[in-house]
């Protein structure tokens, strides 16, 4: 019944009061992008502070004596650098699915989003928190575990090679800044590390943009 | 693909039968489901509840052996933690030590100070004791727990805590465990203090941790009655030798024996400490949480079109969660014990197990026709949904499955309960939440029929059950001049934060439950930590009560009573208070090691003179570590950085050690010579003749206090009482008509008070009234006779009655004309002109107007207008006499400004002299649109006349008749009118103003370039009204729609145009075309927003400036009836009774309401949230930002037909509408308040 056409939105008379800050703001295109972004970046930056507390957990006692600086306690450059990762990939999503002009459609909700999120904390906290066997076991599992998120959330062959490449970019660059020395493992097994990168990297790529692509959706909903 | 499809088909049907079931019989569902639901949950009684207190195990001391890692098959049962060696064993060695008999001699220090001074002897014995046997030689330096540093944060306790060495602490680290700085301390107890933090503390404190016992145990004070000192030196060991701790024992037991203990020795309890959440475990914890809440706030949030939303929001997180605890119930009772810890996993197995199905389920549900039964609609969801339900539940059991094959236990036991979960949560679905969407479906069902049933029927619903918000019901009839909260506002009723926070408050009485807790509590911190207060009399009690008593019954031992007469039978009265000194007393430790002396043995076998004071031993010193704090362990390992968390510690039997010292033996330990000025024992002052009247004291304080307490609560009830008036929020129920129950709530279950807001009638009119015109403070309503009434918009009180002169003079010869007439008037429904001509009107034309003896406080005007109009002419008869005395001068001078200043206008004179007989050509006409500014009425006629009255006086200013057409509609703006004409023709008037000379000097001057928006005439002014342009063929048609404002005049046609004049030059500036039908309604307003409305149902922006469309949309079924802008959205009505409002921007439908049929097609908006609309003898007042309604306001009892056909909102936030023969002013302050 309601067959609304979508009015001509740039041209509107001149006199009428202009739609409130906050509408012009989020409608406006660059400013839309940037709070995307900010808003990305910030769930980055959470997140990498949060989960690196999941890992260096593991050698907490039980009276840390600075419990609070330990959750900084790698890098300063760490969650920022995550933070702009997450917000790259978050943006690039999105976009890649415009380019390809097949726009996702797979689950598109909030709650599925919440849901991803909360599968992938909870694979950080089992490579945190279970004790495998051995690396191969546990590469092998959280393989599977993020193939799993990507399949469950995700779908999407450009996500998946997406997710792909950027782990494997993310992990060369780790592997390049600990050859450099910037950059150190806490725990001395080396090859232990490396196995589960790619992994958690894959499982992060897949859920910021699956954010992302949720953000984006908002946004669409909203200029439309 | 035909086995798939066929399968297919078979879970459809089956899921149909199901959900026939489910919606046939559910409640015996439902007690089905929660019965097994219990019964699986039913193994969950044996687990342990969560929590962080440490767990125990006991073992017998006899052949222990430190448990191996890979428990081998025993048939003992044994916790899962007992694994592998301790982190440490436990040896405490519990001495207590007394003076006795107390001399008169001793100061209260020699209470505490010789058997402190003690420990530095054991101490000494202790670390050079030396065990050989035949694997060698063993010394407590071998065996005992080494630590190295304190933690970093921990440098004040370098002092007091051992550091590199054998962790062994007593009350002796105080002194650096040497006898020296002991001798010299002048203030033990301050020494003691002195480490004592600040303020509240719940883990272990440094004194109990040297101590061993809890503070008020130790007996170290001034006060202490018993003058009995307990303390223990705790050693913590790494490993275990049986052979070494059996000569400790037996060597500190020949020393130091305690005649009548029998403390157990055959038990060690070994205390297993849970993991302890620290912060950098807390935070993932909660963002797990966090997100958590985050899932499921956005799952059910798209639970809709239900019933309650909430309810089944409720039912679907139930699900869920009993179908974990059914899962975990389930695994529990096939013998899987929970490893995991749940709080960590638990949201994991939530997100797994996931609400989707249940929302599907739902949206299935309310998705299928809402005309089918119950039954077949939740039938249908069911089945339309089985196929997606069974493949997504297929597919996760499959991943979780692979999980399953990691062989990972942890992944595993999470795998295994996550199928488990997943398959109850299924069945719950299918049983629980199936029947209780059921419930709430057909609970819906019933209110839709209730609230379709009475509006065919006509009848008032039985009982108005809760609605959807956006179907405005029928109301149920109250009496006249009553605001009803409507019913279904129950959760929608958006009542502004604060008032939602007041109502809170008030309703929980939050802030008098807090002040009155806060002000007892407070009361009684005072109390208790006032220096002569209840704290110093408690504990000298406590001691005494501890010491007096019987704590030491349950071992079936009474304790010998110190200073009392003794009271077992065995003990010899003459030698109870003879001084011996312990040591002779020391009986053999043979004896003394026997272990399995019955309860009643050491009675009856008194070895040797009993001491004087004889230590009292009962079974709470056996395990004395079981008064301390659960923390006091961990703390103490903590120290040292070893962790206790999910590890154990071994606690073994402790050794008891009683010192005696003889009065003679006190003074020789080395007195401080400070120790002399200690403050005066106060203990005399309990001394037993005193210690009725100190428990009278306590009595009394205790008396005291509860007398203040209780008047304090008495005070603050009668100040609740005086502020708070008894009967708040219940103003509803005086009405008798609502029920409590039926009264409408907000979230929080409370009602807020019915705010009752007259509507106020204006009564007068004889006829319906047509027109309404409102200026703000005047309003000018015009009747189907022709009547001309002003009001005072603030009171309402009727100003001017300016009648229809053709009527009065012409009698009955122009009636047929006249309703003829009115039966052209487009804006007149059929039915009411017939009616009235039926035979109502020709009685109440010539009777003066039935006055209703409701408003006898008016002025009765009757016998000014009407009475003797038929008898006397005189020439200012035709203007209504107001009623004031002065009419008459008036009427001479406007008389006379007539003549004088109009010459062109034949009619003033025509009208004025030559009214006796009135001809054809003085027929007026019926007006057909009126305008009001300042205080000048512009009323155009059916004849094609434009009068202008003076609205205070009512008086004809002046009267322009050059057009013969009849006026359809005017617009009156600054200084201009503006008429559009039946036959489409647009006329451009100037009101002139124009002084009389004399009176000039009294005024301002008013010039008329600054003449404001709404100038007030003056009536002294004369006031000439000319036709500046006219534009004879503005539209092909009639023109139906005239607005003008900004400078604008916007005309809309029956030609299907839009035409937008300039106001000032009447210069046509646009045709706007876009409709493809009659214009029926148009919006402008003074920021030049442009709508229009056609009888295509369809609705368009225009850009004012440029005359291009904005946006276009088909809103309506049939005409668009009225349209109002609002800063953001544009909300029109049509005659399909539907309101959409659109957002005004993109043009997007944002909703619509659903009005009853026949609904008034009026619409006003008060503010930009709050809308008007005109119903059944009612208005109703919208949130229009969520499209809920808020109030409805009846306007009178007898509404039937009556419907709103026009609405003004004054700048008063006052509405004005029309009802009947009525008008009726309601003002809505409140309202205003709350959504401004």
């Amino acid at each position: 019944m309601a067959d609304s056409t979508p009015g001509g939105y740039g041209s509107e008379p001149g006199p009428r009061p202009a739609p409130g800050p906050y509408i012009s703001a989020v409608t406006n295109r660059t400013t839309n992008l940037v709070i995307r972004g900010a808003m990305l970046f910030s769930v980055g930056v959470f997140l990498a502070l949060v989960l690196n507390l999941l890992q260096v957990q593991r050698n907490v006692t039980l009276f840390p004596p600075d419990v609070i600086s330990s959750i900084f306690s790698s890098a300063w450059w760490v969650p920022p650098c995550c933070g702009t990762a997450s917000a790259l990939i978050g943006l690039l999503y999105p976009c890649i699915d415009s380019r390809l002009g097949e726009p996702h459609r797979f689950k598109r909700e909030w709650s599925s989003v919440m849901r991803c999120v909360a599968v992938f904390v909870g694979i950080n906290h089992a490579s945190a928190k279970v004790d495998f066997a051995n690396n191969v076991q546990l590469s092998l599992t959280l393989a599977a575990l993020s193939v799993g998120l990507w399949w469950s959330f995700d779908r999407s062959r450009s996500g998946f090679s997406l997710g792909v490449v950027i782990a494997l970019l993310a992990t060369l660059a780790t592997q390049l800044l600990v050859y450099n020395g910037v950059f150190q493992y806490t725990s001395p097994d080396f090859l232990y590390i490396r196995s589960w990168l790619p992994c958690i990297f894959f499982a992060g790529v897949i859920t910021m943009g699956n954010i992302g692509r949720q953000l984006a959706l908002l946004t669409v909903m909203l200029i439309s | 693909m035909t086995l798939r499809e066929r399968l297919r088909q078979k879970i459809s049907a089956a899921f149909y039968h199901h959900g026939l079931l489910c919606a046939s019989y559910p409640v015996p569902i439902i007690l089905f489901t929660s019965a097994s639901i219990l019964t699986c949950c039913y193994p969950l009684l044996r687990l342990p509840l969560p929590g962080t207190g440490p767990v125990e195990f006991t073992t017998a001391v006899r052949g222990y052996a430190s448990p191996s890692h890979n428990p081998l098959g025993d048939p003992v049962e044994r916790p899962d933690w007992y694994r592998g060696p301790p982190v440490a064993y436990i040896q405490q060695v519990l001495v207590k030590a007394a003076v006795s008999p107390w001399g008169s001699n001793l100061l209260p220090v020699d209470a505490f100070r010789p058997p402190l001074g003690q420990v530095f002897t054991l101490l000494e014995e202790i670390r050079n004791h030396v065990h050989s046997d035949s694997s060698g030689v063993q010394s407590l330096e071998h065996l005992c727990l080494q630590v190295t540093d304190l933690l970093p944060g921990l440098r004040r306790m370098q002092t007091v805590l051992p550091e590199h060495g054998c962790l062994l602490v007593s009350p002796g680290n105080y002194w650096q465990n040497q006898q020296e700085l002991f001798d010299s301390d002048p203030d033990l107890l301050k020494t003691v203090q002195k480490h004592e933090p600040k303020g509240l503390h719940t883990s272990a404190t440094l004194r109990d941790l040297l101590f061993g016992v809890p503070g008020k145990h130790t007996g170290v004070s001034h006060y202490s009655k018993k003058r009995v000192v307990t303390y223990t030196i705790t050693i913590a060991l790494s490993t275990y030798d049986a052979g070494f701790l059996g000569s400790l024992r037996a060597r500190l037991k020949q020393l130091h024996p305690s005649a009548n203990c029998s403390l157990g020795e055959e038990h060690m309890v070994h205390v297993h400490f849970k993991e302890e959440i620290g912060i950098a475990e807390l935070i993932p914890l909660v963002t797990t949480y966090i997100i958590l809440f985050a899932y499921i706030y956005f799952s059910t949030r798209k639970i809709d079109m239900v019933k309650s939303k909430w309810g089944l929001a409720l039912a679907a997180v139930v699900t869920v969660l009993s179908s974990l605890l059914m899962s975990v119930g389930l695994c529990t009772l096939f013998g899987l014990t929970p490893t995991l810890n749940g709080g960590e996993i638990f949201p994991y197995l939530v997100v797994v197990i996931g609400l989707e199905n249940v929302l599907v389920l739902t949206k299935s549900v309310v998705s299928t026709p809402v005309d089918l039964e119950v039954k077949l609609r939740i039938a249908q969801g069911l089945s339309n949904e089985s196929w997606s339900i069974m493949k997504n539940m297929a597919t996760e059991l499959c991943i979780i499955l692979i999980g399953y094959f990691t062989l990972v236990p942890a992944i595993q036991e999470f795998c295994l309960f996550a199928v488990v979960g997943l398959v109850s949560d299924f069945f719950l679905q299918m049983f629980f939440f199936t029947t209780v969407l059921s419930i709430d479906i057909r609970r819906m069902e019933l209110a839709d029929l209730n609230r379709r049933l009475p509006a065919e029927a006509g009848l008032p619903p039985p009982k108005p059950g809760p609605l959807r918000p956006r179907e405005a019901p029928p109301p149920p009839r109250p009496s006249p001049h009553t605001i009803t909260l409507q019913t279904p506002a129950f959760r929608n009723l958006r009542l502004p934060k604060r008032l939602r926070v007041v109502y809170f408050l008030a309703r929980t009485r939050l802030a008098q439950r807090i002040i009155m807790v806060g002000t007892v509590i407070w009361i009684g911190i005072l109390v208790y930590t006032d220096p002569a207060g209840l704290r110093t009399y408690l504990a000298a009690q406590v001691s005494e009560q501890s010491h007096l008593g019987d704590p030491g019954g349950g071992g079936g031992q009474p304790p010998h009573l110190g200073g009392m007469a003794p009271v077992f039978p065995g003990g010899d009265p003459a030698k109870a208070l003879s001084v011996l000194p312990a040591r002779e007393a020391t009986p053999l430790p043979e004896n003394q090691s026997q272990r399995h002396l019955a309860p009643g043995r050491v009675q009856e076998q008194p070895r040797g003179p009993p001491a004087a004071t004889q230590v009292p031993w009962g079974a709470e010193d056996e395990e004395g570590w079981r008064r301390l704090s659960f923390r006091h362990w961990p703390s103490l390992f903590s120290y040292y950085n070893i962790t206790l968390a999910k590890r154990y510690i071994s606690i073994l039997p402790v050794i008891p050690v009683t010192l005696h010292l003889g009065p003679q033996e006190a003074p020789e330990t080395p007195r401080h010579p400070q120790d002399a000025r200690l403050p005066p024992d106060p203990i005399p002052k309990f001394s037993s003749p005193d210690l009725q009247a100190a428990d009278l004291t306590l009595y009394k304080v205790a008396a005291l206090g509860l007398a203040a307490g209780v008047l304090l609560v008495l005070l603050l009830f009668c100040l609740y009482r005086v502020l708070c008036p008894r009967n708040y929020g219940q103003n509803g129920v005086s009405h008798g008509r609502r029920r409590r129950g039926d009264l409408p709530c907000d979230d929080y279950g409370y009602s807020p008070p019915v705010s009752e807001i007259s509507p106020l009638l204006l009564r007068g009119h004889s006829m319906d009234i047509e027109c309404l015109a409102s200026d703000g403070m005047l309003l000018a309503s015009c009747c189907l006779a022709g009547q001309i009434r002003v009001w005072d918009a603030q009171t309402g009180d009727c100003l001017t009655v300016i009648p229809n002169h053709n009527w009065d003079g012409a009698g009955g010869a122009c009636d047929p004309e006249s309703l003829g007439c009115e039966g052209r008037d487009p804006c007149v429904g059929g039915d009411s002109a017939s009616e009235d001509e039926g035979g109502g009107f020709p009685f109440r034309r010539h009777a003066p107007p039935l006055r209703p003896p409701l408003f006898t406080d008016q002025p009765d005007l009757t016998p000014l207008i009407d009475t003797n109009f038929d008898s006397r002419l005189p020439p200012s008869s035709v203007h209504a006499a107001p009623p004031r005395g002065a009419a008459f001068d008036y009427g001479g001078l406007v008389e006379r400004a007539y003549t004088e200043h109009e010459p062109p206008s034949p009619a003033a004179p025509d009208r004025g002299f030559a009214c006796g007989p009135p001809p054809a050509a003085e027929w007026e006409g019926s007006v057909w649109a009126m305008e009001l500014r300042g205080n000048l009425i512009a009323a155009g006629r059916s004849s094609g006349k434009l009068q202008l009255w003076d609205a205070v006086e009512g008086s004809l200013r002046c009267s322009n008749e050059e057009g013969a057409s009849g006026i359809t509609a005017l617009a009156f703006l600054n200084n201009r009118i503006v008429a559009a004409r039946l036959d489409g023709s647009l006329d451009f008037f100037t009101v002139e103003l124009n002084k009389p000379p004399g009176l000039l000097q009294y005024r301002g001057a008013p010039g008329r370039g600054s003449m404001p928006p709404s100038p007030c005439y003056s009536s002294d002014d004369l006031i000439s009204c000319q036709l500046t342009r006219s534009v004879l063929c503005a539209h092909q048609k009639p023109i139906t729609v005239l607005r003008a404002a900004a400078g604008r005049v916007v005309t809309g046609s029956q030609d299907h145009t839009v035409r937008v004049y300039r106001l000032d030059d009447s210069c046509c500036l646009f045709t706007l075309q876009g409709h493809s039908g009659a214009i029926t309604a148009i919006y402008i307003d003074e920021t030049m927003v442009l709508a229009s409305g056609g009888q295509d149902g369809a609705i368009c922006l225009w850009d004012v400036l440029t005359g291009s469309r904005v946006s276009h949309v088909y809103g309506h079924r049939g005409d668009v009836t009225s349209l109002v802008c609002t800063n953001t959205c544009v909300i029109s009505s049509g005659l399909d009774d539907l309101i959409c409002i659109w957002d005004r921007s993109t043009g997007i439908k944002l909703y619509s309401i659903q009005q009853e049929v026949g609904c008034g097609d009026s619409l006003g908006v008060i503010s930009d949230s709050l809308l008007v609309t005109g119903g059944q003898g009612c208005v109703s007042f919208w949130d229009l930002n969520f499209g809920d309604l808020l109030q409805t306001v009846y306007l009178g009892q007898t509404s039937d037909g009556q419907g709103v056909r026009q609405l003004l909102v004054l700048d008063n936030a006052a509405i004005v509408c029309d009802f009947g023969s009525e008008l009726s002013l309601v003002y809505v302050p409140s309202v205003l308040e709350k959504l401004d």
